[in-house]
């Protein structure tokens, strides 16, 4: 087991690593001077020469690498190329309102949607199961955009109970702020819950097919035990993979919700960067997209095995 | 309603019935939109009349004409992006199968890398680099995409490559290509229809969602996702401006999602009851 859950570490690191790489090479795999694509043809050659400086782009390609993962790995992320300041100043702040978003939004939605899930299996092809069906699939189909903007029409500007934009002051009170974080949060929540729902009555009914469920039918187990006492537990390993992949789709989701609610987060940082072509600061925003993925996706592989001891064996761990 | 012998359900006629409306919109699109769709005829943001339907939106345009005209933008590049996508990704997925173990672990690792970084990010960085134009968004979006129709091609013709038919024909000596477009691909390509329809899906937000942030199809040109932001503070004032082009977003995505439900459950049907699986 431990074996198992090392190696999947190990395997995470150079996941990570290699994605490093690929950041690294996209955002420089420009055809031509990369200097003078980005200042545009205006530029003076003293422009252009102080930007190639500042990039670094007078050194080969490796060696350019190589400095950018070294201050990565010692905390220094490099200096915006618009604002001049330390990414490290803005980034941070900015990364833990995300966080709170994304920690509120699964605060939220786990239970809702194995409660809903759970739900759904229990009265398989009942009237409530394929409301919830049709639900999830509208709710999976929606771009995000238009889950925050009829949120907005409804529960803003129609019955103006919450604030349509979630710009979060210093000097806001934490329940002011909550409530700033309302809309954003039912929002990613739509979204994610949908996929998580479906995927727990899944797992929970193809559990419900084996034969000593319907041992503990013909014994007079009442339906709503078999689901929790005998169904659930054994279903449990793959809701747990699911919720983790799903929590990791909020990393996609949330960059477009907070640049609806105007939410002072990572991505809107992000999306704000790609416009004014700011690479090191997509850089760096991408590389801690990916760390959050990659790591939800660690976490998701590793619970399922801790979960489920069939699993283990054959692992080899 | 009974086609080819079976019976369709009512939400995959729907589907196929609002996809039929906006095709017919993107081919006809130009001709039939009631004002210039790039032409201010009326005031800022008025709400839907009988002279302008869905009324006007940031600069006075008529927001109707516009999603007529957008559509040709928004469907076909997604449409493009796709097929681009499914050609790239298939043909990989195939020669994976078929081009050895050394060649397939390479292939499948590559592919790995990229699965690890979610296409939205990836593509926000690749745009960062390359700046935006409709032939870069269509680029990379197919080739990441291209990345996920891998691993299911790959999946279904390794199946298929493993069939005594493949050593038939590679004893007749037929060559790779032969083997590859004219043995495997036929027998993957029903799975591989459902799978292009949700491909389809996923590109058609991604564009859109790119557009809405600024970093697709550039203004003034129509498109939904532009319209979308163009139009966002709108909905401040109640004024449904931004919902329009969101919601034939939402159309789109949900007809094809309905088609695909249906060839789904009818592929899984012939091995039992697991049509959820």
């Amino acid at each position: 087991m431990k074996r198992y859950v090392a190696t999947r570490l190990l395997l995470g690191l150079v996941t990570l690593f290699c994605v490093t790489v690929l950041v690294f090479v996209a955002t420089n795999m420009l055809p031509g001077d990369a200097a003078t694509e980005i200042l545009g043809r205006g530029a003076t050659p003293e422009t252009v020469a102080r930007f190639r400086a500042q990039l670094g782009l007078d050194d080969p390609l490796v060696l350019r690498y190589g400095k950018w993962i070294w201050g990565l790995l010692h905390g220094d992320l490099g200096q915006s190329l618009t604002t001049q300041a330390s990414i490290n100043d803005t980034i941070w702040p900015r990364l833990w309102s995300t966080l709170r978003l994304a920690g509120l939004t699964a605060l939220v939605s786990v239970p809702l949607a194995i409660g809903l899930g759970v739900l759904s299996a229990a009265r398989e092809g009942s009237f409530l199961d394929r409301a919830l069906a049709m639900a999830a699939l509208t709710a999976i189909s929606f771009p995000e955009f238009f889950t925050a903007y009829l949120l907005i029409l409804v529960f803003s500007v129609k019955l103006n109970l919450l604030p349509n934009l979630s710009t979060i002051f210093p000097e806001m009170t934490f329940l002011e702020a909550l409530r700033a974080m309302v809309l954003p949060v039912m929002a990613l929540s739509c979204l994610v819950t949908a996929h998580m729902m479906r995927m727990t009555r899944t797992s929970i009914l193809s559990v419900m097919s084996q034969p000593y469920i319907e041992m503990a039918f013909l014994k007079g187990v009442p339906r709503a035990a078999v689901i929790t006492r005998h169904a659930l537990p054994n279903a449990a390993a793959p809701i747990i993979a699911v919720v983790a992949m799903n929590l990791a789709y909020l990393v996609v989701g949330i960059v477009v919700i907070e640049v609806v609610f105007v939410y002072p987060g990572l991505g809107q940082y992000m999306v704000d960067a790609v416009g004014k072509r700011d690479i090191p600061v997509v850089q760096a925003c991408g590389v801690f997209f990916a760390l959050a993925f990659i790591g939800l996706n660690l976490i998701s592989d590793v619970l399922a095995v801790l979960v489920n001891p069939r699993l283990r064996r054959r692992t080899g761990g | 309603m009974a086609l080819f012998g079976t019976r369709v359900p009512l939400t995959a006629l729907f589907g196929a019935a609002v996809m039929a409306l906006f095709i017919l919109l993107a081919i006809f699109g130009p001709w039939i939109t009631p004002y210039p769709p790039d032409a201010t005829v009326g005031k800022t943001w008025t709400g839907p009349s009988a002279e302008f339907w869905l009324g006007t939106d940031n600069i006075g345009r008529d927001i109707l004409s516009r999603i007529i005209a957008g559509a040709q933008t928004t469907i076909g590049i997604a449409l493009v992006t796709t097929v681009l996508s499914f050609t790239l990704g298939v043909s990989a997925g195939i020669f994976a199968s078929v081009g050895g173990q050394w060649l397939d672990n390479l292939m499948s690792r590559v592919v790995d890398m990229f699965l690890s970084v979610p296409v939205l990010i990836m593509a926000l960085i690749v745009l960062t680099a390359l700046g935006s134009s409709i032939p870069t968004l269509i680029l990379t979006i197919a080739f990441l995409d291209s990345t996920r129709v891998f691993l299911v091609a790959r999946a279904v013709a390794v199946d298929v490559a493993a069939r005594d038919f493949l050593d038939v024909a590679r004893l007749r000596g037929e060559r790779m290509p032969w083997i590859m477009f004219h043995e495997i691909l036929p027998n993957a390509m029903p799975p591989l229809i459902s799978e292009f329809g949700l491909r389809f899906c996923f590109n058609f937000l991604y564009v859109a969602s790119l557009s809405f942030l600024g970093l697709g199809v550039q203004p003034p040109q129509a498109d939904w996702g532009g319209m979308v932001r163009e139009n966002g503070q709108a909905i401040a004032f109640g004024i449904l401006a931004p919902i329009w082009p969101a919601l034939a977003i939402a159309l789109v995505t949900v007809a094809v999602n309905l088609v695909v439900d249906w060839l789904l459950s009818r592929n899984v049907k012939p091995s039992g009851a697991s049509a959820e699986l």
